[in-house]
């Protein structure tokens, strides 16, 4: 099964059929010179020490392995989580953020741009750009603004601009689209640093290895922590940053099973869902040939998620790729199982996960033991904190948590 | 019209006439369906009718990142309307029957490719079309629709960039068939003007390389700005304003507001 990797380099920057380059012209240069960039940083030891010691001192890496003890009872399996939320900034997102923007800045680029569904890597974005001196415009669709109004504070606080996008179904796609255009037209002196595992190349590849750290740690961890490998590594997947990133160095490991969780929606069945390994087809979509919810026509399909991370009609092509080949798996939790996944792990846990994540917590407390055995050893990337999602999750769920009483007579 | 060339050759000759005029060729570009199918309709014929040498017709894409606010809109609005592919091409077909000038399909790869190259080959040329530019379609990854287009005889339109290396036009100007496409801009369509020293010295790198024609798009507002470019370039390519032109006002008065613009254009064109 170690095929994934290799046949993947048939042809660069794609992943067997899937990935690709396929942008107006005016992008050409800069994806070369990114391609460039890259390589020559990955080989330089000043970058790479520079990059590792903003991880380490910065950004709280190494992230804890935790053996969820209430969660294993509960699944009837052995579940361990890597603590991606005690990141700084709250997610996973720093370590792509970090490295594209030390690349940024090796390439002269003064500015930088980035799409954000949730919010959590505009954050992420906005917080590199702080650091760096860079200056930074994030994209954000406009109905997501209102569902993750936390995180559009924070990254103003950090010195962004945020841009609220009301074209299309105003979600994380069209906060894309818009920050595409943006680089087609300011593509001198701008990065498109972008946050997920999709675009043209060399963005799937630069992405994965970003957040290979992941996995490379987790391994590492659950080694020293539990002993050999686990039986299961288990994420979530929107566009697919964080997945990729916990399932890159167990790919050539055909004993440890991949299990990408995506988001039903309302269910696959219904339409209204973001699942897109289940029920995409073939099409290129923002740069790159992956599985895309488009009609029969190529108009892509809404996407449907009470979480606007996952909110997104395609998924990065190396995800396509260890669906189609047979690497990895790809379930869908929906909305009411993600909101159970998200009650539980603060119940039993004390941890209030993202929304994304935990659609992956819910799925393994509903199939998990059915589909990986009594007992199995699971390790989940809890890929971010829910600080952002507690209105909406309380809102949209219809909990009654006490917030009403809480705040009687007060400003709620 | 009598035994009209077509494919690369109707395209050829569109240029070609106007070169012996001592002008630049007017392309324009219309989006169809928009604003509805049956004045999207009398718009191509207006256009055809106001002067246009060549026209492109617009199949929308619910995310076209190469597209500013007015064609992202006219894109949108058809498809809302739902009007399909297939009505689409029956009006580039009926729109531009009899019209004497050449039409292009301008899309994006994602709606060529899912109905499959060959098959989007076949229903361009069944509609009459000459051939077509897909703008997210660079070279490296065209090889499937050169060899579908190639089959069917339909012009094959690449853009190049002022950020175009040497090697990249090389590739390009030996895929072009029809003209190449220079773009007038690093941007989108219809929110900036046409950056006139770069393009120039686009148009200048291509024409080194090729004697197929050079159209200049994207940034070309009026027929002041049509003027300047006609003087650097084979071909003018105008889109963003007259989509503004057939949405201001009565959709009755489109057609007419389409054929005064171009005209307006042509004037342009021809050195104002």
């Amino acid at each position: 099964m170690s095929a994934g990797t290799a046949d993947a380099d048939v042809r660069p920057g794609y992943f067997g059929p899937f990935g690709g380059r396929f942008v107006p012209e005016a992008l050409s240069g800069a994806l070369d010179q990114l391609e460039a960039a890259w390589e020559a940083a990955a080989s330089d030891p000043a970058f790479l020490t520079e990059l590792d010691t903003l991880r380490r001192q910065y950004g709280g890496r190494p992230t804890p392995l935790y053996r969820a003890g209430r969660l294993s009872e509960e699944a009837g399996l052995e579940v361990w989580l890597k603590r991606e939320d005690l990141a700084h900034t709250g997610s996973h997102k720093l370590n792509n953020v970090v490295g594209q923007a030390l690349l940024a800045r090796r390439m002269g680029k003064p500015r930088v741009i980035a799409e954000t569904g949730a919010g959590q890597h505009g954050v992420a974005t906005a917080t590199a750009a702080a650091l760096l001196g860079l200056s930074c415009t994030v994209y954000m669709g406009a109905e997501d603004c209102r569902r993750q109004r936390l995180n559009v504070v924070r990254m103003q606080l950090l010195g962004a601009t945020v841009v609220p996008v009301e074209s299309g179904t105003r979600t994380l796609k069209d906060a894309i689209n818009e920050a595409m255009r943006d680089w087609v037209t300011n593509v001198a002196d701008t990065h498109y640093l972008i946050g997920s595992a999709m675009g043209p190349h060399p963005f799937p590849t630069l992405v994965r290895e970003l957040q290979r750290v992941i996995s490379t740690e987790m391994r590492a961890q659950f080694a020293a922590q539990a002993g050999g490998l686990p039986d299961a590594v288990v994420a979530c997947v929107g566009g697919g940053s964080n997945a990729i990133g916990a399932f890159a160095d167990w790919i050539p490991e055909p004993a440890v099973r991949l299990v990408g969780v995506e988001a039903a929606g309302e269910g696959v069945a219904t339409g209204r869902t973001a699942a897109t390994v289940s029920s995409g087809r073939e099409a290129v979509l923002h740069g790159s040939r992956s599985l895309v919810l488009v009609d029969d026509e190529g108009q892509v399909r809404p996407a449907h998620s009470v979480s606007a991370g996952l909110d997104y009609p395609g998924v990065g092509p190396e995800h396509a790729w260890l669906a189609t080949s047979g690497r990895a798996e790809y379930v869908a939790a929906t909305d009411t199982e993600a909101l159970h996944g998200f009650r539980r792990t603060c119940e039993l846990e004390g941890i209030i996960p993202a929304l994304e994540p935990a659609h992956a917590v819910g799925w393994l407390l509903r199939h998990g033991r059915d589909h990986l055995g009594e007992g199995a050893r699971a390790v989940l990337n809890l890929s971010g904190r829910g600080d952002k999602d507690v209105d909406e999750v309380v809102r949209v769920a219809g909990w009654d948590v006490g917030v009403d009483r809480a705040f009687r007579g007060g400003e709620a | 019209m009598t035994a009209d060339p077509r494919g690369p050759a109707a395209v050829a000759a569109a240029f070609g006439r106007a070169r012996a005029e001592g002008r630049a060729a007017l392309v324009a570009y219309l989006t169809a369906g928009y604003p509805d199918p049956a004045t999207s309709r009398a718009c191509l014929a207006a256009a055809a009718a106001g002067g246009a040498d060549v026209i492109e017709v617009g199949l929308p894409f619910s995310d076209p990142i190469m597209d500013g606010p007015v064609i992202q809109a006219a894109n949108q609005a058809v498809l809302d309307a739902g009007v399909r592919l297939d009505e689409q091409l029956a009006i580039a077909r009926d729109g531009l029957a009899g019209a004497g000038v050449p039409g292009v399909a301008m899309t994006y790869t994602t709606v060529a490719d899912t109905r499959g190259w060959t098959r989007f080959a076949d229903d361009c040329a069944a509609a009459g079309l000459d051939g077509a530019i897909l703008p997210d379609l660079p070279v490296p990854e065209a090889g499937p629709w050169r060899a579908a287009a190639g089959a069917r005889d339909l012009a094959t339109v690449f853009l190049a960039a002022s950020v175009s290396t040497d090697a990249r036009l090389d590739d390009i100007v030996a895929a072009s068939v029809g003209w190449v496409y220079a773009v007038g801009l690093l941007g989108v369509t219809g929110v900036d003007a046409v950056d006139d020293a770069a393009t120039r010295i686009l148009v200048d790198r291509i024409r080194a390389r090729t004697s197929t024609p050079v159209a200049v798009g994207i940034g070309v507002r009026d027929a002041g700005d049509a003027a300047r470019v006609a003087g650097y370039a084979d071909g003018v390519i105008v889109g963003s304003a007259l989509l503004r032109a057939a949405a201001d006002g009565d959709p009755a008065g489109a057609a007419g507001r389409v054929e005064r613009l171009v005209a307006d254009l042509r004037r342009g064109v021809a050195g104002g």
